[in-house]
């Protein structure tokens, strides 16, 4: 191995890119040797990030169960009192701006500049009716006093199927606490998507994104689909326990 | 090769030294904003040195409370916040980043033929979010700090005690997240990054090693996570998730807290045992024997390490056949790291052993481990550890493996790549020295602990006046425990001594195989000044060393 003079390195990483056969790319960062492995590491990056996220809300899910389990009646006499509606709603609008999300992808890799910049666009509406009608639903929970806490009150209230029969307010409380963790942190999970999706908005606005390069996009995708699949879970876990 | 005839005499004046890492540029926002997995590696270790002083300064008071029977140090929750803070400073600020963060970080890239990490602005934000979840700790230490023990156990922690618990819990999940971005970027380095040639089984162990600590850190870490938000909630809140009185159950705040922090254990010592492994082979100079099985013990010990948690559980009410499965999971570990110890010593039978400071440590390494680890078996197996439930033999035992094992293995690394990290070499009687200061320190301190919990000498209690017997043993410990501290002293003497008057290091000082050594020391700021084409096994000692080969560097 010779010691070059350390200029060398710099040399070296731009032999590189004329060995890869491929057009200087100002997006190729210093460190990778081409366009491809910089994409597959970006790529590969953002899978084993959701995969930590997988367990961030499995943990969350496995106490969800277990109370569940415990307290099934009292879970479902919570669940009845959140709104079902706004919540398959909520459920169609993420469906859909996942479906513009898939598209705006698209758009980038075929070079639809237009396409992509509107994709982008209804995407963060979409999100934004989410957060629009989940927050009406956290006013609703306010207003009846079913939000975790010193005035907390759950008195009297008939378990499903069972007339006469009231739930244990401390274990609807449990329910409760766990559904406004849950929804709350994927509501969180849903405003850093909608910061990454303006960043996305601006770079696209400006065209940085060509069919070689536009792995922002593709793993900003990623991270949309992966907040939009925890509400597949959520709600049917959350507003459909023992519904008929 | 060149490289060979470059090394240059110890004597030689440091003419017109060539560009390397670190004195590439010069100044503090070089510094604060590089984004070289060297130069992170080096803040990392400012910082963990930092809370490793501030965690054996808690380590001290509490053996200085101990030293007689009554308590007349400390008052009662000063002592509860010492063995607290000391726990959490050294498990979440020094031992959890500690061989990942600066060796891994520094060695990573190097060893697979990169230029630096996949993800270099996050390798740097990482350091960033652990230096706030520090400066959290930090805050929370000074305003009272928290006495729960560094378990939080609830519902002591979320709806009895006064302290600081969001503040400390937040800290710790900062923390995390520092943790979970350094594994990210590990994992996507190795598959992403290699070199040509480089392939999974030509990676070196120390890589297969960080590796699996990296699966650990990615799919534990968010799990401490989310039980650190409910804590806070609850105890913000008033909620009930694991507060029985609310009806909730605090036994699944154990299952939460022990499936991260039992893996957690695996985070410590698994880099370590990576550490060793390259240590073994170089000074035993021999191809290290069994390689598959070595690497293949640390995925093993990474997915086993995920199905035990609950032995830390045996007395807290769980179903005696739950406990049943769990022990028998719990030996089932003891299975890949014997697999480690013995393809160790194998690779050291009819080596041509050199007794050389990092060895040492690695031999320290070998004896302490062993014992923390037949002393684990003895904590798996249900009968034995309902007697010593709490004693002070479960707190030798895991010093055994978190003190023994990855502080050796630490120390270990440092010596062996320090000369590739500085360019200097350390001054190597100093070093034995203090290598053998730190074993006998480190046995004379925790030894005398094995015996206390065995007789029943419960931990956690800073007043032992009714039970004055156990006086003798626990001076013995207090003053191994000065002595380890000149042990770990010394090291931090005389590396910054090096750093200006140390000898300066050629390029492969131990003659070491392996691609970090291929390069100047120190390295280049983009490692390699040609790439690297990677055509020879892993540890190919005996090529090295053969007489006859002119590839091969000439030895020191």
């Amino acid at each position: 191995m010779q010691n070059n003079a350390s200029a060398g390195s710099f040399t070296a990483v731009h032999d590189h890119h004329g060995e890869a056969h491929v057009a200087h790319n100002p997006a190729l960062l210093h460190h990778f040797a081409a366009p491809q492995q910089q994409r597959d590491a970006a790529s590969l990056g953002m899978w084993v990030f959701l995969a930590t996220e997988v367990m961030f809300f499995g943990g969350l899910f496995c106490s969800y169960l277990i109370y569940r389990r415990w307290y099934f009646s009292d879970f479902a006499a919570a669940s009845k009192t959140i709104n079902m509606y706004l919540g398959a709603t909520n459920t169609g609008v993420l469906i859909c701006s996942s479906l513009t999300v898939v598209l705006a992808v698209w758009a980038a890799q075929t070079a639809r500049r237009a396409l992509l910049v509107g994709m982008l666009v209804i995407t963060m509406l979409l999100g934004l009716v989410f957060l629009g009608i989940k927050g009406v639903e956290y006013r609703e929970k306010f207003e009846e006093h079913h939000v975790p806490g010193a005035s907390f009150s759950f008195d009297h209230v008939e378990i499903p199927g069972h007339p006469g029969q009231f739930a244990n307010p401390r274990h609807a409380q449990i329910f409760f606490t766990l559904y406004f963790v849950m929804t709350g942190l994927h509501a969180l999970h849903m405003i850093i998507g909608l910061g990454i999706f303006t960043w996305l908005l601006i770079m696209a606005w400006k065209g940085r994104f060509t069919p070689e390069w536009h792995t922002p996009v593709e793993i900003g995708g990623l991270y949309w689909h992966f907040v939009d699949i925890v509400w597949i879970y959520l709600f049917p876990l959350l507003y459909l326990i023992d519904r008929h | 090769m060149s490289m060979a005839t470059a090394i240059p005499q110890p004597t030689s004046p440091p003419a017109a030294e060539r560009e390397n890492y670190l004195n590439k540029e010069y100044g503090v926002w070089s510094w604060l904003l590089t984004t070289d997995h060297k130069r992170i590696a080096l803040l990392y270790l400012l910082s963990i040195t930092f809370f490793f002083f501030i965690g054996g300064f808690f380590a001290l008071l509490i053996r200085l409370e101990l030293l007689t029977p009554a308590g007349d140090l400390v008052q009662a929750d000063t002592y509860n916040k010492l063995f607290t803070m000391h726990g959490m400073v050294m498990v979440f600020f020094f031992l959890i980043p500690s061989i990942p963060a600066v060796l891994g970080n520094f060695l990573v890239p190097l060893m697979v033929g990169a230029k630096d990490l996949a993800f270099p602005r996050i390798n740097l934000l990482s350091w960033y979010l652990y230096i706030i979840g520090g400066v959290m700790m930090l805050h929370c230490m000074f305003t009272g700090g928290v006495d729960t023990g560094w378990t939080f156990y609830a519902p002591f922690s979320t709806s009895f005690t006064n302290t600081n618990i969001v503040e400390a819990g937040l800290a710790i999940f900062v923390a995390g997240f520092s943790s979970i971005l350094t594994g990210l970027n590990f994992v996507v380095t190795i598959h992403r990054m290699r070199a040509p040639g480089m392939t999974w089984s030509r990676l070196p162990l120390f890589i297969w090693a960080h590796y699996a600590t990296s699966i650990i850190q990615l799919l534990g870490t968010p799990v401490i996570a989310v039980t650190i938000v409910l804590v806070a909630a609850e105890r913000a809140l008033h909620l009930g998730i694991f507060d029985p009185k609310l009806g909730g159950d605090p036994v699944l705040f154990q299952h939460l807290f022990w499936f991260y922090s039992h893996p957690a254990v695996y985070i410590m010592i698994l880099p370590s045992m990576g550490v060793v492994t390259e240590i073994i082979a170089c000074f035993s100079r021999k191809r290290i024997f069994g390689y598959h099985f070595v690497a293949l013990s640390s995925i093993a010990i990474a997915v086993f390490g995920f199905l035990v948690w609950a032995h830390h559980m045996f007395v807290a009410g769980i179903s005696v056949y739950s406990a049943l499965v769990f022990s028998f999971l719990s030996y089932a570990v003891a299975l890949p790291s014997a697999i480690k110890v013995f393809n160790w010593t194998a690779t050291l039978y009819k080596g041509s052993i050199h007794y050389d400071a990092p060895m040492l440590y690695a031999f320290g390494f070998l004896g302490l481990f062993t014992i923390g680890g037949l002393t684990g078996l003895f904590l798996a197996a249900l009968g034995i550890d309902v007697h010593v439930t709490d004693t002070y033999f479960v707190v030798a035992h895991f010093h055994y493996i978190m003190v023994g094992g990855a502080v050796m293995g630490y120390l270990g690394g440092m010596h062996f790549w320090w000369p590739k990290i500085s360019g200097r070499l350390y001054p190597e009687g100093w070093a034995r020295l203090a290598a053998l200061i730190v074993f006998l320190g480190f046995n004379l301190t925790f030894f005398p602990q094995f015996l206390l919990g065995y007789m029943g000498m419960p931990r956690r209690y800073y007043d032992y006046s009714h039970m004055p017997e156990f006086q003798i043993l626990n001076v013995l410990s207090t003053a191994g425990a000065t002595i380890l501290g000149v042990g770990y002293l010394l090291p931090m003497v005389y590396f910054l001594w090096s750093m200006r008057y140390g000898k300066p290091a050629s390029d492969n000082p131990w003659n070491a195989a392996g691609l970090e050594w291929k390069t100047a020391s120190p390295p280049p700021t983009f490692n390699f000044d040609q790439e690297p084409v990677v055509t020879w096994e892993a540890y190919n000692y005996e090529e090295l060393d053969a007489p006859h080969n002119e590839e091969v560097p000439v030895a020191k």
